[in-house]
């Protein structure tokens, strides 16, 4: 059994709390303990103190900056949890237990970002660990959703868009797309974070092409810790593995047929 | 352990049916894996104990669907006792854990009382300091929670468990019951060194934007503060009428909590949920506790079990 590796909890000070879109947040925190280990595609545990939230709300981590000791975080509102670290203000404090789980590959020479709605947030930590080496493939509902795009300006290559209504880039899903990116491109990599759905097809399509594919996975969670088994999936192979723990990053073959 | 932490914890030196606890806070299973996931936050030798997760005499898949859910000041889990098997148990993980130093009490769980015995005899062994038997799995179709309501059918169980094994059997009784006092009457009469209470009430959700429930299993298991009260209730009771002891458990977050079950009548407790929240708890707990007992100038943490002042 391989354990998780080195993780802390810590009181973090809130540095900024900002909404980028309609109920989307960006939570900076200053967490040096949790930023100095962190790894592109691992997750914290957020609690929210002095609150009627009972268990920790398990979130991506979008940016790690070791110098300034800062971790940040994008979010929608989508229930009580999420709603109440919306109403935290910078100089609050929150605890996160992290770094959780393990993260992307990030020796690929040439990676396909693939991201859907929020899971784009914890692939723009994989887009800066990469160092501008990776191209990203984003879609989302209306162009609106798709502010995405400055936040990769700089950290990757190209940035490929798709919109479910054609305001934005082609018009259809991430899957419209790659096809066509990965027959003119020379990626060695696809990194998929979002709905389930999407990240199925795009693994469906990256096999087709011969491309390496690792996809992040969300579950509901008690711990992050591998202990309370909530975040149990089921894998190829028949064996149960827990998203927390062994996840969420995984080989697309791994969990998907 | 550092040196001023032995001190401190000397106060709370505890032996419960022969197990030598450095201190009587333990962890509940299923919430506390086994103990390896805990040892970034934990020092597990300084726990009473690791009630380690249910293992079965076979490996089981738990349950599909949602697992857990957030309830007011609680949780319902229906994980559906997803473990590996008593033999990969027995051959990977004891082997591994046997570094922490740290008594390992091994929670089980038989679909009939033959498979008890099996699990019993199987697991006396070195390393295992005692067999939990778990008879009030709400979340599991088999056994479980029939051998947890039934007082004839849990002393069925005890005995089997006893003829089996030299460790310390612990009885772990279900809330879901009329009367908890007979179930554990019946379980000490029968046998059980110690009795272990409460485990989860059974719970449901519904969503009301599906209209369907929840929980993949429909049912689950409650715990968390919001059944404190009542697990609490519980062991006050059960400790009224019985003379073997009691590991209290039922929604511990912080050592209050705990001096409350102590003053109930719990020689030991156990902590479940709160470890998801802070993963340190129970090292606050301990801390906690020895200064309480430092401030009323009590020389041990035995001297206010079952100590609450009635009338």
């Amino acid at each position: 059994m391989v354990l998780p590796k080195e993780k802390v909890t810590v009181d973090a000070v809130i540095v900024s709390q900002q909404e980028l879109y309609d109920q989307v947040f960006q939570l900076v925190v200053k967490a040096p303990e949790v930023a100095k280990l962190a790894e592109a595609g691992q997750f914290v545990q957020l609690r929210i103190l002095n609150s009627s939230c009972l268990l920790r709300r398990p979130v991506g981590i979008a940016a790690a900056d070791k110098e300034k000791g800062t971790v940040a975080f994008i979010y929608r509102v989508v229930g009580k949890g999420t709603k109440a670290i919306s109403e935290l203000e910078a100089g609050d404090t929150i605890n996160v237990l992290g770094p959780l789980g393990h993260g992307f590959d990030t020796t690929a020479e040439k990676p396909l970002i693939v991201g859907g709605g929020m899971g784009l947030s914890p692939v723009l930590f994989y887009a800066a660990a990469t160092q501008g080496k990776a191209d990203v493939l984003m879609g989302g509902k209306t162009c609106g959703e798709l502010f995405w795009q400055d936040l990769f300006a700089g950290k990757v290559q190209d940035i490929f868009c798709t919109t479910d209504d054609g305001s934005l880039g082609t018009k259809g899903f991430t899957t419209t797309l790659l096809p066509e990116l990965l027959q003119k491109k020379d990626y060695d990599l696809v990194v998929a974070c979002g709905p389930e759905i999407m990240m199925k097809g795009i693994a469906k399509i990256a096999k087709e092409h011969g491309v390496r594919c690792q996809v992040s996975l969300e579950k509901r969670m008690g711990c992050g810790l591998g202990a309370c088994l909530s975040c149990s999936i089921d894998t190829v192979g028949g064996e149960r593995k827990k998203v927390c723990k062994d996840g969420p990053v995984f080989a697309a073959e791994e969990v998907f047929v | 352990m550092s040196q001023v932490t032995q001190e401190k914890d000397a106060k709370l030196h505890t032996d419960l049916a022969g197990i030598a606890m450095n201190t009587p806070v333990l962890t509940a299973s299923g919430t506390f894996g086994f103990g390896e996931e805990f040892a970034d936050f934990v020092d597990l030798a300084r726990l009473g104990g690791v009630m380690v997760k249910g293992t079965t005499l076979r490996p089981r898949r738990g349950n599909d669907g949602v697992r857990i859910t957030e309830s007011p000041m609680g949780m319902m889990n229906c994980i559906g006792l997803e473990n590996p098997g008593v033999e990969v148990f027995l051959k990977d993980t004891l082997p591994r854990i046997g570094q922490y130093g740290m008594n390992v009490i091994v929670n089980i769980s038989g679909s009939t009382v033959e498979e008890y015995g099996v699990l019993a005899e199987m697991l006396d062994v070195e390393g295992v300091a005692a067999i939990e038997l778990n008879v009030s799995c709400p979340n599991v179709k088999e056994g479980g929670i029939v051998f947890g309501t039934d007082p004839k059918a849990a002393a069925t169980v005890v005995r089997e468990a006893k003829k089996h094994t030299k460790k310390p059997v612990i009885l772990k009784l279900s809330p879901n019951v009329t009367d908890i006092v007979t179930m554990a009457k019946a379980c000490e009469d029968a046998g059980a060194d110690i009795l272990s209470l409460i485990n989860t009430l059974m719970g449901m959700e519904i969503d009301i934007h599906t209209q369907r429930p929840t929980l993949g299993n429909i049912t689950g298991g409650l715990s968390g503060p919001c059944i404190k009260p009542v697990a609490l209730r519980m062991v006050w009771q059960v400790a009224q009428a019985v003379k073997v002891p009691i590991i209290g458990m039922g929604g511990i977050s912080c050592w209050e909590d705990a001096v409350e079950f102590f003053l109930a009548g719990a020689s030991a407790v156990a902590v479940g949920t709160a470890n998801f929240a802070d993963p340190a708890v129970t090292m606050k707990i301990c801390d906690g506790l020895s200064d309480y007992l430092a401030d009323r100038g009590l020389e041990n943490i035995q001297d206010i079990v079952g100590k609450v002042q009635i009338g």
